[in-house]
């Protein structure tokens, strides 16, 4: 029971982990929260439910499709919602958040008018498929998202820490001005992030459409305060603290179900993020701002 | 080298650089002096690209190059070391080295950053170090360092001896020397008046945003309003 309750709350935090990193990586870059995260999330796992239960087809496509789908997205949100707010002189420092709500209701909208309300399936048989190991029961849905967030966030620690580019980023996020004085193509790098962000969004999507076997216009917005809460609490444009973060809160949900109530889930996850933030306000692994 | 020609900037509606005029020769070393304010920062932010001018042009080589980014700018030759020297405090030692040489394509980056840490031992040393961690001293070589890598032909150094001790002071001002006869043109902006004319060839004094005087350096140094003005008390 432990056992199992334990491999539950892993797979929800590394959902919720990557969800973060596409947030912690946007705010890193651009310094905003990109409050439409969770509206691209949620069109990744529709384009899944779309692919797999409309179209029949295989699972290695809907993940293709919706990385397709919410990179272009991402391309969009940079081009047309953000950057023509940073070329301007005098626009206010919560224009691009806004901007970003706008884009997020705007997707909202667009999904109830594309895939009609209510809850969709994503396709049944896959999510069924479980096997004993002693006494626990794990789902093979499980293990693969497991294995996904857990390749997906080695491959992006590495792409940070040794690639060309992913230096290029990292001192994007410091530094604009430096970034640029050394070379770095500043505006190209910053589209490649959202870009990036919101394709990890979309996996992300896919993978609770597979968790929970659930898809519905509204799921982006809770999964985007969520994400926003994780950063919070990992240290903003922190990755590390994106994935601690993640899987804290996911643990803390699962066990809240299991040994409390149910209807507390929510309530108790970010009442335990609000002791943390007490205790160490800058979030876990964020430093404090020094002079 | 670099032409300066008419330069007019401003931050919103104040006007800081006003009709600024200067030139660099190729394999020099040209000082910009001037008080606090005077509009030195203005003008290398305005070389590298940082800002863009209202007015005038930028010749490098003989090409136009007002209104380009500071990465394309770069990419022709022309590196700042920007005022307060803007080290990648969250990244390594090695790692802002290899930034330097971020715009590079050749075969020889890892031969250069050993030799470039042959001759400063401090960075090889601390090479595993957050940039952050390194001392004012210590960074200023990192951030000459890191703009020596990227091969440059002009290097605009913004006031590199500000608030370091008078021993790293004389190293850094050595160091600039060095660069300088390895082949690279130097454009720097000096408070340190007096050690900044000693290596250069020419200068220019900028106040309140204009060129009130220039002159090969011997000149401004044996110049007595100059050196009231800006170089104080002459010294041993």
């Amino acid at each position: 029971m432990l056992i199992e309750q334990l491999i539950n709350g892993i797979t929800l935090g590394s959902i919720y982990a990557i969800v973060a990193l596409g947030f912690t990586l946007v705010f890193g870059v651009l310094g905003i929260i990109n409050m439409a995260h969770g509206e691209i999330f949620m069109f990744g796992a529709f384009i899944g439910v779309v692919v797999t239960a409309t179209f029949k087809g295989p699972l290695w496509l809907a993940f293709l499709a919706a990385i397709l789908v919410t990179a272009a997205m991402g391309y969009m949100l940079e081009r047309f919602a953000l950057r023509p707010l940073r070329s301007k002189q005098g626009v206010s420092h919560l224009a691009p958040l806004i901007s970003t709500i706008g884009v997020s209701i705007l997707l909202e909208n667009l999904s109830h008018h594309l895939f009609g309300p209510g809850n969709h399936p994503f396709r049944a048989s896959f999510a069924e498929i479980s096997f004993q190991i002693g006494s626990i029961t794990v789902y093979l849905v499980q293990i693969v998202i497991f294995i996904i967030s857990v390749l997906l966030m080695y491959a992006l620690s590495f792409w940070l820490g040794k690639t060309k580019a992913g230096k290029a980023l990292r001192a994007t996020a410091e530094n604009l001005e430096t970034a640029s004085l050394l070379g770095v193509d500043v505006k190209r790098t910053i589209t490649m992030t959202v870009i990036i962000a919101s394709a990890m969004g979309g996996i992300a999507g896919i993978l609770v459409g597979m968790a929970f076997n659930s898809v519905t216009p509204q799921m982006g917005l809770s999964i985007g305060l969520k994400g926003l809460a994780i950063i919070i609490l990992g240290g903003m444009g922190n990755v590390k603290g994106a994935m601690a973060g993640g899987l804290i809160l996911g643990l803390a949900e699962t066990f809240v179900v299991v040994y409390g109530n149910s209807g507390y889930k929510d309530a108790i996850a970010f009442v335990a993020i609000i002791v943390i933030l007490l205790i160490r306000p800058q979030g876990l692994f964020g430093q404090k701002i020094s002079a | 080298m670099l032409k300066v020609s008419g330069i007019s900037a401003f931050y919103g509606r104040i006007q800081v650089l006003k009709n600024i005029g200067l030139e660099v020769a190729e394999g020099s070393i040209v000082t910009i002096l001037g008080a606090n304010g005077a509009g030195k920062t203005t003008t290398m932010k305005t070389i590298s690209g940082l800002l863009k001018p209202q007015q005038g042009s930028i010749e490098f080589q003989g090409e136009e190059v007002k209104g380009l980014r500071p990465d394309q700018l770069l990419r022709k030759g022309i590196a700042l070391v920007p005022e307060g020297r803007q080290i990648l405090s969250g990244m390594t030692v090695l790692e802002n080295l290899e930034m330097g040489a971020y715009h590079r394509k050749d075969n020889e980056i890892d031969r250069d950053i050993k030799a470039i840490m042959g001759r400063f031992p401090i960075l090889e040393e601390r090479q595993k170090q957050l940039g952050g961690t390194l001392s004012g001293g210590q960074q200023q070589m990192l951030a000459i360092a890191r703009a020596i890598l990227s091969k440059p032909k002009l290097l605009l150094l913004d006031e590199p001896s500000m608030g370091l001790a008078p021993l790293v002071v004389a190293d850094i001002f050595k160091i600039i020397k060095e660069i300088n006869e390895a082949g690279t043109t130097v454009l720097l902006v000096e408070q340190n008046a007096r050690q900044a004319l000693r290596i250069s060839d020419y200068g220019y004094v900028l106040e309140t945003g204009k060129i009130v005087a220039e002159g090969s350096a011997h000149e401004l140094l044996n110049d007595p309003r100059i050196m009231e003005a800006y170089l104080g008390r002459k010294s041993s």
